[in-house]
């Protein structure tokens, strides 16, 4: 018996407890420490927050928890503000990529066998580049005198360069660009899983392909466009490098207020409740999302 | 095992009858293999005709041309006089029950039914009358509000009929209908399934690989072999009579003994064959000559165990090798002197404890002359 044998436990159930302390070490215990964080005081210091406030006097432990950061949540219409454009740019960000990500996938699934990992392939290929390069690749597709407008006085649709960099069309064309695949992946696995003899038998009984299209392929994918349309809105929620680098000034979202005021403002409490919050309002569409999930895995048994 | 059916169903033997299915050399190839070969076949008003044949023999890729959902290569197929070929199965008059039954997963039982009847009947309460028939008429109507993944395969198997019914069609055509059903079911859907077409009078197609299958509920047969249709008869000229050794053998048992004719009359023929003691004689009606190679072909069931011997009876004797209780018949495997083995079956009239026949048993078999058939293809 090798060591290893040795070290992985015999009891089966044992196993399941990997992922837990993973997710235990790499995310609760963080997490925690951010939790711990939001509810104490920001000082000019190293690191630039006070430790809560223990006393214990008389047999009894009295800690100060300074739950301020999160009452400023709410007093200051700044914060709602950011809220409602994070959740604006990934709202319309999700619904592009519905929209043009729904006829790849059906496209890819249609396509002859042969075709099928060649365009995959495809989808998948950008992840072999840097994101933050990437990203940084379309400041030079966008700006004033960059490729697109090149290309479009050249031709001679435009006389003047058009501003798009630094506007939310370049945050929303970044966002689509970028989440895309994530949003394709799994509309894929649920659209090639469908059994094609169901639009026979819709043929069948007199079903246009239109009709075949709307009645029995649409329904069908709805998980995979749920766990999709998940994959997209709840990264770009927290997004902070794409309106960063593409959006303008104005551009406000919770990602890049999370940014200002950690690194500007060195106001981690503040931070850190942004962040519990933030995670606070994502539960809810993952929440949806096992939903979906379960339900679709159920209709299949 | 086969139905009696009524004589004046036999809408194929009338010379001037219309098929209600015509199908004119049509071919259909995928890459080089010819899934179908120059195949015609006219198919009746009212008949239950059923597609037989191993897997392969291009029964199904026949049945998917009917619907629509394959394109011949070469050749015409005509539903109730009109061209059918390039029409789109959306257009055709008919409607085919899946051998997966293919239900719609996201629809409860009643709008699984109700999927075909899109505007006709034109009225939504006509539609619903006729979901409502349609229940009825298969017995699911406690499951109008179930989800097929609720269902037993016995339900789903009425879910699908009943969605194909509902529009009325001309044709049903059915894939392997009873494959996925257990054998008591299977056995019990059979009838239900003639009934229901006799009833109704639309005309059923079905395909199959199980020749039991096909025997109990056609009223005609197509035996498929290599795309191509090896004979078309009702079941009891097909068991009776098969024309070829393929079709022989593919239905029922059969014994064959290879030989040739030595003496032959117009409805009488004397076969010699190499592996039996004396010369088979046989009743015919086909054109033989003397000398020619045919085989004999005799069915398990029409072997007697004798101990006298008849003149008039055809007979061999041999070594009982095998024996086979299947509780209602015996099936006795025999080894001829030749050393080539046959079998004979028996029923069991009497509860024995003991078979009455046993292994090493010498026994002697004799057959009618009307109890066999030649052979020459």
């Amino acid at each position: 018996m090798t060591l290893l044998q040795k070290l992985i436990p015999k009891n089966h159930q044992l196993i399941v407890a990997i992922p837990w302390l993973w997710l235990a070490i790499f995310f609760v215990l963080p997490f925690l420490f951010i939790l711990k964080i939001s509810l104490s005081e920001p000082q000019l210091a190293m690191p630039p927050y006070q430790d809560w406030i223990r006393e214990f006097e008389d047999g009894l432990l009295t800690i100060t928890l300074n739950f301020g950061n999160y009452q400023l949540m709410f007093e200051d219409d700044l914060y709602l503000q950011a809220l409602l454009g994070s959740l604006k740019v990934a709202g319309i960000s999700t619904l592009l990529c519905i929209l043009t990500g729904y006829p790849i996938a059906y496209a890819i699934t249609r396509a002859p066998l042969q075709f099928r990992m060649p365009f995959l392939m495809l989808i998948i290929l950008p992840f072999w580049t840097s994101f933050l390069l990437r990203v940084y690749a379309w400041i030079g597709i966008l700006k004033d005198n960059g490729l697109l407008n090149q290309l479009l006085m050249s031709t001679g649709i435009i006389d003047s360069p058009l501003q798009i960099l630094h506007t939310p069309a370049a945050v929303y064309i970044g966002v689509v660009y970028s989440y895309l695949p994530f949003f394709v992946l799994p509309l894929y696995a649920t659209l090639v899983r469908l059994d094609d003899t169901l639009l026979e038998a819709a043929a069948d009984l007199g079903a246009r392909p239109l009709r075949q299209f709307l009645t029995i392929t649409l329904p069908q994918s709805v998980p995979g466009i749920a766990a999709g349309a998940m994959l997209v809105f709840i990264p770009v929620m927290g997004e902070f490098v794409i309106p960063d680098l593409l959006g303008g000034p104005g551009t406000l979202m919770l990602g890049k207020l999370l940014w200002t005021e950690f690194f500007n403002n060195k106001d981690w409490p503040v931070a850190s409740s942004l962040a519990a919050i933030l995670l606070v309002i994502l539960i809810v569409p993952f929440v949806l999302l096992r939903h979906f999930e379960q339900k679709a895995s159920e209709e299949e048994r | 095992m086969s139905q009696s059916r009524n004589q004046s169903t036999e809408s194929w033997s009338a010379p001037d009858a219309e098929p209600v299915v015509r199908i004119e050399k049509v071919t259909k190839r995928f890459g080089e293999i010819y899934a179908v070969d120059d195949l015609s076949l006219d198919i009746h008003r009212g008949e239950f005709f059923s597609l037989l044949g191993a897997s392969g023999c291009g029964k199904t890729t026949l049945l998917r041309m009917l619907a629509g959902f394959e394109t011949p290569t070469a050749g015409r197929i005509f539903i109730d006089g009109q061209d059918m070929t390039e029409v789109p199965a959306y257009l055709r008059p008919v409607n085919m029950m899946f051998q997966s039954y293919a239900l719609f997963p996201h629809m409860t039982v009643a709008q699984n039914i109700a999927y075909g009847l899109k505007s006709d009947p034109p009225d939504r309460e006509g539609r619903s009358a006729r979901v409502s028939e349609m229940m009825a008429m298969v017995k699911i109507e406690a499951l109008a509000t179930r989800k097929p993944h609720q269902l037993s395969g016995g339900q789903r198997q009425r879910v699908a009929l009943a969605r194909a019914l509902a529009r009325h069609p001309k044709i049903l055509l059915l894939d392997e209908p009873l494959g996925a059903l257990d054998k008591k079911l299977r056995e019990q859907t059979q009838f239900e399934l003639v009934n229901l077409q006799e009833r109704l009078g639309i005309t059923f197609i079905v395909v199959t690989h199980d020749q039991e299958e096909a025997m109990t509920m056609s009223s005609r047969i197509a035996l498929l072999k290599d795309g191509r249709i090896e004979q078309v008869d009702s079941p009891r000229r097909m068991y009776e009579f098969p024309s070829t050794r393929y079709a022989a053998d593919f239905i029922g048992s059969i014994n064959l003994f290879e030989g040739h004719v030595i003496s032959h009359s117009n409805d009488m023929a004397v076969i010699h064959c190499e592996d039996t003691d004396s010369d088979i004689i046989v009743h015919h009606s086909q054109p033989l000559a003397s000398g020619m190679p045919v085989t004999v072909a005799v069915r398990p069931e029409k072997m007697r165990v004798n101990t006298t011997i008849e003149a008039d009876q055809n007979q061999l004797h041999g070594e009982i090798k095998e024996i086979a209780y299947l509780g209602d018949v015996s099936i006795y495997h025999v080894d001829l002197p030749g050393g080539k083995r046959i079998q004979f079956t028996q029923p069991n009239m009497l509860a024995l404890a003991e078979q009455p026949l046993t292994w090493g048993q010498e026994v002697q078999l004799t057959w009618h002359p009307n109890g066999c058939g030649v052979l020459t293809q």
